[in-house]
């Protein structure tokens, strides 16, 4: 890659015009499972944002020692080990968050949104940009899962981060938390709402 | 009429290109639509269109008209199930209509302004004409879900079902999804404490300040979720005031259930009147029965303690619970259901094996009704598809077999 990379184009893209959820719509799957509450979307968050970061960075490294043959072997390696690392930590600093998140953060590593940046930014540039780039795309995914998770949350339980924020006078007068928001479904329609208005603010991502 | 014409003629044109109210034309439209015939005809550009009297709207009124008796009677059934629930001996006529009028009348208006309202607000957005496919959807709504559901979860469930299922979708005429319905699903999964059990169905408080007031521990569940949550052989359903039901009292539709579906005999007439109307497919209904029975046939055959509802007969599952008013107004609907002929036959049928199938092997789910007419919407296109294949194949080998004669 012989361009000049915009390192600000290649850390802020991602949080709105070239989002990976709501644009590029990968990683899908993760935003139905883990954001029923918003602690564990937050922690799933900055799990995806480390993991992101620092393969970018590693890959970037060996870009130019990875035979092009095994180089998905490869990622998948350097990816699996970070995830490990995170599963670890999470169990020795935040069981309760890793129980809810169970197979989630390990299957990190299946996550598209990874294999696409390293495939797609990580093999064919320097490190410090690679490093921007992982941070930006783990940012532009962890602003979706919070928002999702923010509105699940408060729609579905009452709560948020585990407080109770309706108030008790709501329920006395009939109000019922809506049940459908913590079944999956309704994460596809909360994510179909954050891209309708993405969409709508931003005329040129509109297909004709 | 005619002073009516004549008003409506002399507001026009404030309405149009550059009078005052252009912003609210597409209301006004749709208003001058729904009283009379179109004004403005197609242009002549495609050739010569001739337009009978019985356009959409037209259609709409009269699936309004057939959903009339069940509406009716639904006004009855409310009071006399909420008379049974106080135990009052005598059961007037007049302050038993009055009362179910009360408890209706709010999940009408509710669902008509929450609906109409937003479907008025798209068509703004859009800049197009109203259309008029809530007229129904906001009357059937109203009709399915049970008595006691809060106006405000109702007003959430229509605009979530309009949004979301319709105009997303494109509006009227383009959902894939039966509108209705998907309230109802939406309501089911969402509140699942106020749409099933035992303290919905009845109405225990007055209505409006109206009617007298049922002891304060009241309840009754529907015949079927008697029957799910039912142990052992011996099926005794009770009804409102604690005696024993049975299939006359199902129907004629003297039982607890949601407001416009107990009666079997009003959604036959509703039936009869869409049929003869041309508007809803007889093959749809005739096969979705024939399906029903089928499937309910071999549930009491080979029927087991594990699952309540198979002890109960072919018929039974025909006429107790939903399933008679989700064949008739819900699964015959033109939009989301199958278009071929052929289609039609294998679509009723796969309607009816599946209600009876979810209500029988799943005692979470007492009626099967809705989850099956909603999970044929899905695969009515693709019914569709193969049927029209398959013709095609067909065909081609006639066409085939034919040109290798010669």
């Amino acid at each position: 890659m012989a361009d000049k990379v915009n390192l600000k184009e290649v850390l802020f893209n991602p949080f709105s015009k070239n989002n990976p959820v709501i644009v590029q719509v990968l990683g899908i799957c993760s935003v139905l499972a883990v954001t029923a509450k918003l602690e564990p979307a937050i922690v799933m968050g900055l799990s995806v944002i480390a993991v992101l970061a620092f393969a970018n960075v590693i890959i970037s490294l060996l870009r130019s020692t990875i035979p092009t043959n095994i180089r998905i072997i490869v990622q998948l390696v350097v990816v699996a080990g970070l995830v490990v690392i995170v599963d670890q930590l999470l169990k020795a600093y935040a069981y309760d968050v890793s129980k809810q998140l169970s197979v989630f953060i390990g299957l990190i590593i299946t996550n598209c949104i990874l294999m696409g940046r390293l495939e797609a930014f990580a093999m064919g540039n320097k490190p410090w940009p690679s490093f921007l780039d992982g941070i930006g795309n783990g940012v532009g995914y962890a602003i979706i899962l919070i928002i999702t998770g923010f509105f699940r949350e408060l729609l579905g339980s009452g709560t948020l981060l585990g407080y109770q924020v309706i108030p008790q006078w709501c329920y006395d007068h009939g109000y019922a938390n809506n049940g459908l928001m913590i079944l999956p479904p309704m994460a596809l329609v909360v994510v179909a709402c954050i891209i309708w208005v993405h969409r709508s603010r931003n005329k040129d991502l509109q297909e004709s | 009429m005619k002073p009516l014409k004549r008003f409506i003629d002399r507001v026009r044109p404030n309405f149009e290109e550059g009078g005052k109210l252009h912003a609210f034309h597409s209301v006004f439209d749709g208003l001058d639509t729904f009283l009379f015939t179109p004004s403005a005809t197609a242009k002549p550009a495609g050739g010569v269109q001739i337009h009978d009297s019985m356009d959409s709207k037209r259609t709409m009124i009269m699936v309004v008209l057939a959903l009339m008796p069940c509406f009716f009677f639904g006004m009855y059934n409310t009071g006399y199930q909420h008379w049974l629930a106080c135990g009052i001996a005598d059961k007037p006529f007049w302050p038993l209509m009055l009362y179910g009028f009360l408890a209706i009348l709010p999940k009408v208006a509710v669902s008509y302004i929450v609906g109409l309202g937003i479907e008025f607000i798209m068509a703004q957005i859009k800049k197009e004409e109203i259309q008029e496919g809530f007229l129904v959807t906001g009357i059937l709504v109203p009709m399915i879900i049970p008595v006691e559901t809060p106006l405000w979860m109702l007003a959430v469930a229509v605009a979530f079902a309009v949004i979301f299922a319709k105009e997303v979708f494109g509006g009227t005429g383009y959902n894939v999804f039966n509108v209705a319905l998907i309230a109802r699903a939406f309501l089911f999964f969402a509140y699942p404490a106020k749409m099933s059990g035992d303290h919905v169905f009845v109405a225990t408080g007055t209505q409006l300040g109206y009617g007298p007031v049922a002891a304060d521990a009241y309840s009754c569940a529907t015949p079927l979720g008697q029957i799910a949550t039912s142990s052992g052989q011996g099926l005794s359903l009770t009804g409102a005031d604690g005696s024993a039901i049975g299939w006359w009292d199902a129907f004629t539709g003297l039982i607890p259930g949601s407001f416009g579906e107990t009666s079997v005999i009003c959604i036959l007439l509703g039936a009869g009147i869409l049929t003869l109307a041309g508007i809803a497919s007889w093959r749809i209904i005739l096969s979705a029965v024939a399906g029903g029975l089928l499937m309910g046939w071999i549930a009491n055959a080979c029927a087991t303690p594990t699952y309540p509802a198979s002890y109960l007969t072919a018929w039974d599952q025909l006429i107790y619970g939903g399933f008679a008013f989700a064949v008739v107004f819900m699964a015959t609907d033109p939009v989301t259901a199958a278009r071929t002929t052929t289609g039609k036959y294998i679509y009723g049928f796969l309607i009816g094996v599946i209600a009876v199938l979810i209500r029988t092997y799943n005692n979470g789910y007492p009626e099967g009704a809705m989850l099956a007419v909603l999970l044929m919407n899905a695969f009515a296109p693709l019914i569709d598809w193969c049927v029209v294949q398959s013709n095609i194949r067909r065909r081609m080998k006639r066409l085939t077999a034919k040109t290798q004669q010669q």
